[in-house]
């Protein structure tokens, strides 16, 4: 490749990148999706976790690749073929390990993503449809972990998945049939763990990774938010730029480095010293193989799942049928979808919303934590009623929205971001 | 700052109460993976005392010989006499030994990691004389086992010791404690001491511990360097953070 004088900087490079750029827009992309995109100066620590999630994808993505290639996707096969990755494949159980870990990390890093967005009216005009496709990135990621979840084909696997799937037939009429579909057996089985491996790793991830494509580009489009809740856009300098605004590159790229390096540090802290993390990531039960004739003593789903677990357990049956349970817990997801709608306050960060907000999120915010402990332990005690109360109080905090932002005070929101981390 | 740890404790919150709540009543094994003579010993305990019924179908053995530092003669001497190095560790159960005992000897390969290792140590510390049991044995961790209690040469056998209880405004007998039952005069000598049969169902589970996860000690090694090495690494991201920053205003 011989070096033009032209090819050093400058607006068009020659060599091969000019060559590219002829012909597709490398250095176009490049400059309006990285160099020269601009992010606010003020991003704090709950900014690390949108780039964390794209590291924990990238980290499914790779590490799922590699255990697919020795994964047997049979129910004669499926849980012996684990033990071959863990035992005889050359560092089978570190890519396990930080699969299975991953799955983990992947909903810690997007709930703290969520709540960011909540604590800082992410969501807000403009920003609908960049919380929407958030939100089916969400509900996908949900069925992605739970079909992978299957795949070890340990008994809590398999009978999580009877209890999950046998959810659907509890909907009147299509019910019965419903479930039958998706088994494709009446039991999980055989056909069932097929058709979930060919979801979790070709549908799913494809679904997911479009999705993510789709988030990052209604980000860029729209502009990224910030702890103040400020448009950046407003305010431009004589360049064009916003006057808040620093280059995603070089700023951003060095920053999240840095946050990379130390999400790592704990990722690795679990992969190598704690895998099964106290039963949570790996649960005990699922080191028994899967045995249709012995049901383990309490059957929870894993730990991401249990709030909305808990609400399931926590809507009592009524007119002889449990489907409120699954309509409650349905709604839980559905709900977030209208958030940007339910929110009338002036203002979109926490740090200018009224103490009404403030004590709303914070008592939203435990109320889900509870409702997580709750969904892991068994249906007795004072869990069943801490479940009612906690769900009642996650559905205020949505349903009431509209009305107590509408009262809440507000302080004025400042021209210009307040300093930078 | 103080706010962020306030806010990752509520997160946190969770993993730590599931954690703490694990309170089922069972002896302290003190197993030790890294002890490589106990992991020997225990190796040559379960080959004499348990792998006639129960296999270890996925450990082969040249894996355990090198993981334990067995020397390939005294591997081959833990082996059954058709089976290769590289074979997994099979019992030698037929099929139908459901039978024989009303439950198949399960596959104990995985059995500390489904159930922990104090359970497998209280279990075997655990049989005591019940007649009205097919083997003439119960256990106090897993009432009506179907294992005949293959270790009572070792240990010797125990009674039960009971405690009259109300529950419920009914009498009921609660098993409060096992007592080990002293040997006839003149055969003092012929069971292990207290202490030695518990060092050898120490060894037996340390063994087990070992089989459920191969790797574990070699991963916990590695994972010093590994995170050591993140942490130098975020040292200098944050250095590099903290000069491109310089100009940020």
């Amino acid at each position: 490749m011989a070096a033009t004088p032209d090819s050093v900087g400058g607006a068009s490079p020659g060599g091969l990148i000019g060559w590219i750029d002829e012909r597709f827009p490398l250095t176009k992309l490049w400059r309006e999706q990285v160099a020269e995109y601009y992010a606010p100066k003020n991003f704090n620590f709950w900014y690390y976790f949108g780039v964390l999630s794209i590291v924990v994808l990238v980290n499914q993505l790779v590490t799922g690749i590699f255990l697919t290639m020795n994964y047997k996707p049979s129910s004669a096969e499926a849980f012996g073929s684990v033990e071959y990755i863990m035992r005889d494949l050359d560092w089978g159980w570190l890519i396990r390990y930080m699969h299975s870990t991953g799955a983990s990390a992947f909903f810690i890093v997007v709930y703290l993503h969520m709540f960011r967005a909540l604590m800082y009216g992410s969501f807000r005009k403009p920003r609908e449809l960049l919380w929407i496709f958030g939100c089916l990135i969400f509900l996908l990621l949900m069925a992605e972990a739970f079909m992978g979840y299957v795949l070890p084909w340990g008994n809590m696997s398999f009978w999580g998945a009877q209890v999950i799937t046998s959810l659907f037939g509890s909907l009147p009429i299509i019910g019965g049939g419903l479930v039958e579909w998706i088994r494709g057996d009446f039991v999980i089985a055989d056909a069932t763990l097929n058709r979930f491996f060919a979801l979790h790793v070709a549908a799913l991830p494809l679904a997911l990774v479009f999705l993510v494509i789709a988030h990052l580009m209604a980000l860029h489009e729209v502009g990224s938010n910030n702890p103040d809740g400020i448009e950046i856009k407003k305010l431009k300098g004589p360049d064009g730029h916003p006057l808040d605004g620093i280059p995603f590159h070089p700023y951003y790229t060095v920053k999240d480095l840095a946050g990379i390096a130390g999400f790592l540090v704990l990722f690795c802290g679990v992969i190598f010293f704690a895998p099964t993390f106290g039963g949570l990531f790996l649960e005990e039960a699922n080191f028994d193989p899967a045995n249709p004739l012995q049901t383990p003593p309490h059957i929870a789903p894993v730990w991401y799942f249990t709030p909305f677990y808990a609400m399931l357990r926590a809507v009592p049956s009524f007119a002889g049928t449990q489907v409120w349970g699954v309509l409650v817990m349905g709604a839980a997801i559905v709900v977030l979808f209208f958030l940007p709608w339910l929110d009338r306050s002036p203002v979109k960060s926490i740090r200018y919303k009224g103490p009404i907000f403030k004590v709303a999120l914070a008592i939203f915010s435990v109320s889900f934590v509870i409702l997580g402990i709750c969904g892991l332990k068994p249906p007795s005690g004072i869990y069943p009623l801490l479940s009612k109360i906690c769900t009642a109080l996650y559905f205020a905090f949505f349903l009431l929205m509209p009305w107590y932002t509408k009262i809440d005070s507000v302080k004025p929101v400042p021209e210009r971001v307040t300093g930078h981390a | 700052m103080l706010k962020r740890l306030t806010l990752m404790a509520v997160f946190l919150l969770p993993a730590g109460l599931a954690v703490a709540e694990e309170g089922e009543n069972y002896l302290h094994a003190g197993t030790d993976i890294y002890n490589t003579e106990s992991l020997q010993r225990g190796a040559r305990n379960f080959m004499s005392y348990c792998s006639g019924c129960h296999s270890l179908q996925y450990l082969r053995y040249n894996r355990m010989g090198t993981d334990l530092k067995i020397p390939p003669a005294d591997l081959t001497a833990l082996m059954f006499t058709s089976t290769k190095p590289f074979d997994h560790i099979v019992s030698a159960m037929p099929v139908d030994s459901e039978k024989w005992f009303g439950k198949r000897p399960p596959d104990l390969t995985l059995i500390t990691r489904a159930k922990g290792v104090d359970y497998v140590y209280s279990f075997l510390k655990g049989f005591y004389v019940d007649p009205s049991r097919l083997w003439g044995v119960n256990n106090e961790y897993l009432p009506n086992a179907a294992m005949p209690f293959v270790l009572a040469p070792l240990q010797g056998l125990q009674k039960p010791v009971f405690k009259s209880e109300s529950v419920d405004g009914q009498e009921k007998m609660v098993l409060t404690g096992l007592e080990l039952i002293p040997p006839p005069p003149g055969q003092e000598k012929r069971y292990l001491t207290p202490a030695e049969y518990d060092d050898f169902v120490r060894d037996t589970v340390n063994f087990l511990d070992y089989a459920g996860e191969p790797i574990k000690a070699k991963r916990q090694s590695l994972g010093i360097f590994v995170v050591g090495f993140l942490l130098v690494f975020f040292v200098f991201a944050f250095l590099l953070k903290k000069e491109y920053w310089k100009d940020v205003h």
